[in-house]
């Protein structure tokens, strides 16, 4: 694992928010949250500091960090793509899209491309079931999605 | 205290309000089963996260069934532990449990010692009806202590031990569901994450998942090898417990009976640790002397307290966490890091034996003195000091390996000049055993009277952090004591607060010291096991002639003869050490 250099600013706003929850240690998942909003993703050097500001180990941060699914030491791409496989979107073939998105960028869902281009992940219901199955690109909304449809909708990212 | 009232297999019992089905039933014979659930009584530790479920029993009128170890009592329960519902449930349990572990019981390390195999034996397992998915993580190997999570069951004991006791924080559950284990931050290995090898985590293992790094292999080649001469030292705390291995009752003392089996096992020299435990003595004892009249002079960069440094757990301990401190500790060797150089340096020399050509080995109740032998600085051209560390466990194995009866050998002399040693070499195996023993002999040096009542009684015990004022002729000495790493950390706090009223601490980094260690017999939770060893070596320090360090006949020919004089060049050079700061960058790599 190469080390990264989080942001000094980022950091020092981290700490304000430690402060805000008294840096006591059963408030390890709020921290979390805001971690996350802050820097997008939880880096080992992120987990580092917030072990060090609660005064708790390591490990058990990365416990907690690998035990809920909200939690991600991946850092999303710059067009993060979700795909819903909400009942409607799923009987109307999502998985068949999925599975062509994860060919297309050779990567599985939670994972970033080598370039950071591109995230995958999967939702539940955007309230768009008309348009199933839907995909969305940052906050654009791309319904009756094909297989077939997927390249078009990478290569409009990709120039 | 509130008491209440229940029954349990139809037989009644009146126990304390908030006691547990399982120590209320314990307390009338009824020994309910337990995996997860560990106890050392009298010693403030516990683990009952009520995971595995084993310890399930009936209470009436309650719908599901309820975890022994960790459901209260109440007024009127009644409890049936053995009902048809719950031997069955608890097979089930057992069975599941088993579905995904590996079944290499005949090659695995704690074969005969493990006690998923001992509960499968217990409740009749003859099949494995379901056959689950195998986990398949990666073998981590480190200096001292192997993981092998594929066959951790979850129970969570190494990581109580490893947070709570010890504060060391290496080990935590990480991950969810199947993919769940015990691991390291990141799931890195263990010899990147801060881990002081103290080897709690082994001791405590119902399992092999967690084993120590067998080097028997390796000596068993030395005493092969005819071109070697193969030294052994022994660690005062193995004398009180190897004995276990061979049916004995714990406390029994076999230090005659393992020096004829070293002896038999090939060995040219049997030494004993215990004479450089009393040369630490010398150095450690000259070093708080030396450190306390330059205070007492006025000297404002003395650091005081002065703390120990024989445990080597401990050592990492402060390495990683109180780098601030480096200059605290006594720059003292352990006992197996002086032991090495005296025997390479003096003995081998004096015989016309090229270092490289002597082979030293150390028996020790520890798994941490696996990784200290290793350390770079106690290595000349790559030559270790100490070659190999074997456990007390390893040796009892190479005891059964060689066909020894031990049972039945008689009582031997360790060999000289390496292997004469006091009372107070003998006392380092307990906890406030290393300080009672620099104590003895500080006392004459400091006031040049004689000590008349060796025993320190009010340095012993096992209570977590103790505390006694000592009267060096008028002088009060304040000394402190520490056992498992947890407790030291809160002695080392109020150092590093400057709060520390203390002269002198000292610290080992298992709980009861040495003969709770890491390498010792498994206990399965018996703290009287421990108890029993230190009551046995009180009786080998009462039974010793000479009981203070500096009257040890041969200590003081080796400094007439070789050192010169306590914290002199030599001694700098061969028996004392430097510390490194580990706290940065353990887990991410450059």
């Amino acid at each position: 694992m190469a080390k990264i250099k989080l942001s000094e600013k980022k950091i020092e706003e981290l700490k304000v928010v430690c402060k805000s929850f008294n840096n006591d240690k059963g408030e390890l998942i709020n921290v979390l949250h805001s971690a996350q909003s802050i820097f997008g993703y939880l880096p080992a050097e992120l987990q580092e500091v917030i072990a060090k500001e609660l005064n708790v180990s390591v490990a058990h941060v990365y416990g907690v960090v690998t035990f809920y699914s909200f939690f991600t030491m991946i850092p999303k791409g710059e067009h993060p793509i979700s795909i819903c496989l909400g009942t409607a979107c799923y009987v109307r073939g999502a998985e068949k899209v999925l599975e062509e998105f994860k060919r297309v960028l050779k990567i599985q869902v939670g994972e970033t491309t080598a370039d950071g281009k591109f995230s995958l992940s999967c939702l539940r219901c955007v309230g768009a079931c008309g348009l199933a199955p839907v995909v969305l690109v940052g906050e654009k909304v791309y319904g009756r999605v094909s297989p077939d449809g997927v390249k078009d909708i990478v290569a409009e990212y990709n120039n | 205290m509130e008491m209440v009232k229940l029954t349990i297999d139809g037989k009644m019992v009146e126990v304390e309000k908030d006691t547990t089905i399982l120590k209320a039933a314990k307390t009338i014979g009824i020994d309910i089963p337990t995996l997860c659930y560990f106890q050392l009584k009298d010693m403030n530790i516990e683990n009952r996260p009520g995971g595995c479920r084993i310890c399930v029993v009936e209470v009436v009128g309650r719908r599901n069934l309820a975890p022994a170890c960790s459901t209260n009592v109440s007024k009127d329960m009644v409890v049936n532990t053995h009902s048809i519902r719950v031997l069955n449930a608890r097979r089930t349990v057992l069975e599941l449990i088993l579905s995904d572990h590996p079944a290499e019981c005949l090659t695995c390390a704690k074969s005969g010692y493990c006690e998923l195999q001992t509960m499968a034996q217990q409740l009749g397992v003859r099949e494995l009806p379901f056959q689950g998915e195998q986990s398949t993580y990666r073998k981590d190997t480190s200096p001292a202590i192997i993981r092998d999570v594929d066959k951790c069951i979850m129970c969570r004991r190494c990581e109580m031990m490893c947070n709570d006791v010890q504060t060391v924080g290496a080990l935590s559950a990480v991950n969810r569901g199947f993919m769940a284990v015990v691991a390291p931050a990141f799931e890195m290995n263990l010899e990147k994450s801060p881990c002081t090898y103290c080897g709690q985590c082994v001791s405590v293992c119902p399992t092999g998942a967690l084993t120590e790094v067998d080097h028997s292999r390796n000596v068993i080649n030395a005493l092969a090898d005819p071109a070697k001469t193969v030294v052994v030292q022994t660690a005062p705390a193995v004398r009180a417990a190897l004995g276990e291995e061979f049916g004995l009752a714990p406390g029994t003392l076999v230090t005659g009976k393992m020096v004829a089996a070293l002896r038999r096992l090939g060995f040219n020299y049997v030494f004993d640790t215990d004479f450089a435990a009393d040369l630490t003595i010398m150095e450690e004892g000259s070093e708080l002397l030396d450190r306390l009249t330059r205070y007492l002079k006025g000297d404002k960069t003395v650091k005081l307290p002065i703390l120990t440094s024989c445990c080597p757990g401990w050592v990492n301990f402060f390495e990683h966490n109180f780098p601030d401190l480096m200059d605290v500790p006594s720059t003292a060797k352990s006992p197996q890091q002086m032991f090495g150089p005296i025997a390479k340096e003096y003995f081998g020399k004096k015989l016309g034996i090229d270092r490289k050509n002597m082979i030293v080995v150390s028996i020790m109740p520890c798994l941490a003195k696996k990784y200290e032998c290793q350390r770079d600085e106690f290595k000349v051209d790559g030559d270790p000091d100490v070659n190999y560390s074997l456990s007390t466990r390893e040796l009892a194995h190479l005891i059964k390996f060689a066909n020894i009866d031990f049972n039945s050998l008689p009582d031997e002399d360790f060999d000289n000049p390496l292997g004469e040693s006091t009372g107070a070499g003998v006392i380092f195996a307990n906890t406030g055993g290393v300080i009672e023993a620099a104590c003895r002999t500080a006392y004459e040096l400091y006031t040049g009277k004689k000590l008349e009542k060796v025993e320190f009684n009010e340095l012993r015990g096992l209570e977590n952090i103790r505390h006694a004022t000592l009267d060096f002729n008028g002088l009060p000495i304040n000394i402190g004591i520490a056992h498992g790493l947890g407790n030291a950390r809160k002695l080392l706090e109020d150092v590093q607060a400057g709060k520390s009223l203390f002269h002198a601490i000292e610290i080992m980094a298992c709980p009861g010291g040495c003969i709770g260690g890491g390498g010792q017999p498994f206990h399965h939770g018996d703290s009287e096991i421990i108890k029993q060893r230190a009551a046995a070596i009180y009786r080998e320090d009462v039974g010793k002639p000479i009981r203070k360090s500096h009257e040890n006949p041969f200590i003081i020919e080796l400094y007439k003869e070789f050192l010169g004089k306590p914290l002199g060049e030599k001694s700098h050079q061969l028996l004392h050490t430097h510390y490194f700061d580990k706290s940065a960058g353990t887990f991410v790599d450059e």
